[in-house]
């Protein structure tokens, strides 16, 4: 049987307002439309401070601050009923403040492309030489800065994009080419921001795993962002980019795209390879995405509520061969949405969830959590998308109904019982069941849960190639001993040789 | 509704004449299949798309309601719809859709 064993994970936000109050899309648009209107103007008063951003129990939850349990007991709404005490760390990782990041992301750029005010490259500088993950050589990659004249030139008459913290300009982002679309000051951002995420989450990894850099052999990397220029607008590669800076340097690595299933198909991607002991050990890892920062923030500010989407969502797994020890993911049952499977919900869900379970002779109940699309349902509610995670596992309930596995009068007791609550902020790949996988993995390894299901689910159709909507899922389940595994094989191997001199013997007699 | 749909819808009704045009929603939320029902008969309420201050009153409903529903063969309907039936509040997004047809649509099934 086909496994993969998840040896480690990781999980980081970074906390970014004031990118996202100047270039999420939403805002970034109406300015460009319609310029500084009120929206706008409000947007800013519902901007969450760092601390605030730290004590919202969703996010918590995210980098391992608190569990899933623990996340249900909070009472709603959860953006006014903060945490009382809550750390920048957790156990999963970090959410790293707006200023960090911005030097981690000129930590990530190779090209100049960010350039830092010098006053705030000393401030970061010592600043970041205090985080325990970031190496003498990473830190060295810091920027000695220029002067603010030379940054405002560079805003001013090469469409530089200026870095802000509140109203101070603290560097900019600078463009890759006169013409060219695909580098321009925005793209580049965007791209860098997703790299310098994805960075943070495989420093996380690494040292959750236990694991040096110079191990890793492969990463596979699965945002929703394009790398290229407008010859190969979308050639890649991040995973390699991001490998670079971290230090990995047996690696390489690509990427996979499948919008927000892309996460659940790179896993399948990175556990295949791991699996078929082509590479040993394989990490799969996005960063975020800075466009779909206050995504939503139109609908917040009307119902008068803070703008939550502000932070870019980040996480890594480590893959490696079955080792008995670690949850395993099962390839032999892995939930495929086929082109002809069609494009209801019902034919959706079925692909994912009742196919994969059929294959292992298992019955809806036999999964102790699904986990599909995490949203924060206070993000999404407000802006008419409803509760994702909830209707997903309706959607599964009202299936195992359809299917006769489950009495319609059991539905609620089901959703309640085999759903969790989002946790994952609307950054598209983030949310799509990866989240989960870590805290899984801590309940099977503490034999709290037995099997979980991560489904992933992309709207294919936003890119105008294709109406299909896509999805893939696979079961992860505890990983089974090896002595269990030898003992069975040597019996096996007693009662083959056994029969063989039986054989022999007789053959023998025969021949006498 | 986003304007590409928007501009789908209008160039129907231009084409096919808005007494031939139906459309029927799919919307998962009351508050959203009234925006789109409303953006088809009154107009874009966010003044964004082509339909922005265009009037075309089509026969809007919801997939849910009987109209629509009765006109399904009962095994594709199953097939194809009948687990969201179970997971929606179909009374409620039907009752959105009725209450802006009958307020703005100008013709119906």
């Amino acid at each position: 049987m086909a496994k993969a064993s998840i040896k480690g994970y990781s999980y980081c936000l970074n906390h970014v307002p004031n990118i996202a109050f100047h270039y999420g899309n939403t805002p970034f648009t109406e300015r460009l439309l319609r310029g500084e209107t009120e929206f706008i103007k409000n947007l800013k008063n519902k901007m969450q401070s760092y601390k605030e951003a730290c004590a919202y129990a969703p996010n918590q939850a995210y980098i391992g601050g608190i569990t899933l349990a623990e996340l249900e007991q909070q009472p709603s709404p959860m953006y006014e009923n903060r945490l009382k005490s809550c750390d920048r760390f957790g156990k999963y990782g970090e959410i790293m403040p707006e200023d960090e990041f911005i030097g981690l992301m000129d930590i990530c750029d190779v090209f100049d492309i960010i350039w830092l005010e010098e006053i705030f490259a000393s401030e970061i500088k010592s600043k970041l030489e205090g985080h325990s993950l970031l190496n003498e050589s990473q830190l060295k990659r810091l920027e000695a800065g220029h002067p603010q004249e030379e940054i405002m030139k560079e805003v001013n008459e090469n469409e530089a994009l200026p870095l802000y913290l509140g109203e101070r300009v603290v560097g900019c982002c600078r463009r890759g080419h006169e013409t060219d679309e695909c580098l321009s000051s925005y793209v580049l951002l965007e791209n860098i921001a997703c790299k310098a995420g994805g960075v943070l989450s495989l420093l996380h990894l690494m040292k959750n795993a236990g694991i040096k850099p110079e191990e890793i052999d492969y990463v596979v990397e699965c945002s929703e962002e394009a790398a290229g220029d407008a010859n190969q607008r979308g050639g890649g590669n991040f995973a390699k980019a991001v490998a670079e800076i971290a230090g990995c340097v047996n690696a390489s690595g690509c990427d996979v795209r499948s919008f927000c299933a892309g996460p659940v198909n790179a896993v399948i991607a990175g556990a295949c390879q791991v699996a078929s002991g082509a590479r040993k050990n394989v990490v799969v890892l996005a960063g975020g995405a800075v466009p779909k920062l206050f995504m939503n923030s139109r609908d917040h500010i009307k119902k008068d509520m803070p703008a939550l989407e502000d932070c870019l969502g980040g996480f890594a797994v480590l893959l490696g061969p079955s080792d008995g020890e670690n949850p395993v993911i099962r390839l032999d049952a892995l939930g495929k949405h086929s082109v002809a499977a069609g494009a209801s919900p019902q034919a959706i869900t079925s692909a994912l969830v009742w196919e994969p379970l059929q294959k292992l002779g298992l019955d809806f109940n036999d999964i102790d959590k699904y986990a599909a699309e995490l949203h924060i349902p206070e993000i999404t509610l407000p802006a008419g998308a409803g509760d994702v995670p909830l209707a997903n596992f309706k959607m599964i309930a009202a299936l195992a109904v359809m299917k006769g596995r489950l009495e319609k009068s059991a539905m609620n007791e089901f959703v309640k019982n085999k759903g969790i609550p989002g946790f994952a902020h609307t950054q598209g790949h983030i949310p799509s069941g990866v989240p989960f996988i870590g805290h899984a993995c801590d309940a099977i390894k503490a034999n709290e849960m037995k099997r979980a299901m991560i489904i992933g689910k992309g709207s294919l159709f936003l890119a105008r190639l294709t109406n299909l909507s896509d999805g893939a899922s696979f079961i992860i389940e505890p990983g089974q001993k090896e002595e269990e595994k030898a003992a069975l094989t040597r019996e096996e191997i007693r009662e083959a040789v056994l029969d063989v001199l039986q054989g022999l013997a007789e053959d023998l007699k025969k021949q006498q | 509704m986003d304007l590409q749909n928007q501009q789908r819808v209008k160039d129907a009704a231009e084409k096919y004449g808005a007494e031939n045009v139906v459309v029927v929603l799919g919307s998962s939320d009351p508050e959203g299949a009234e925006i789109y029902a409303e953006t088809v008969t009154n107009g874009d309420p966010t003044f964004a798309g082509p339909l922005a201050g265009v009037s075309l009153g089509l026969a809007v409903y919801h997939v849910f309601e009987e109209e629509i529903k009765g006109e399904a063969d009962p095994s594709v309907w199953e097939e194809q719809v009948g687990m969201m039936e179970m997971v929606l509040d179909t009374e409620a997004l039907a009752a959105a859709v009725k209450k802006i047809r009958e307020q703005y649509s100008k013709y119906s099934l």
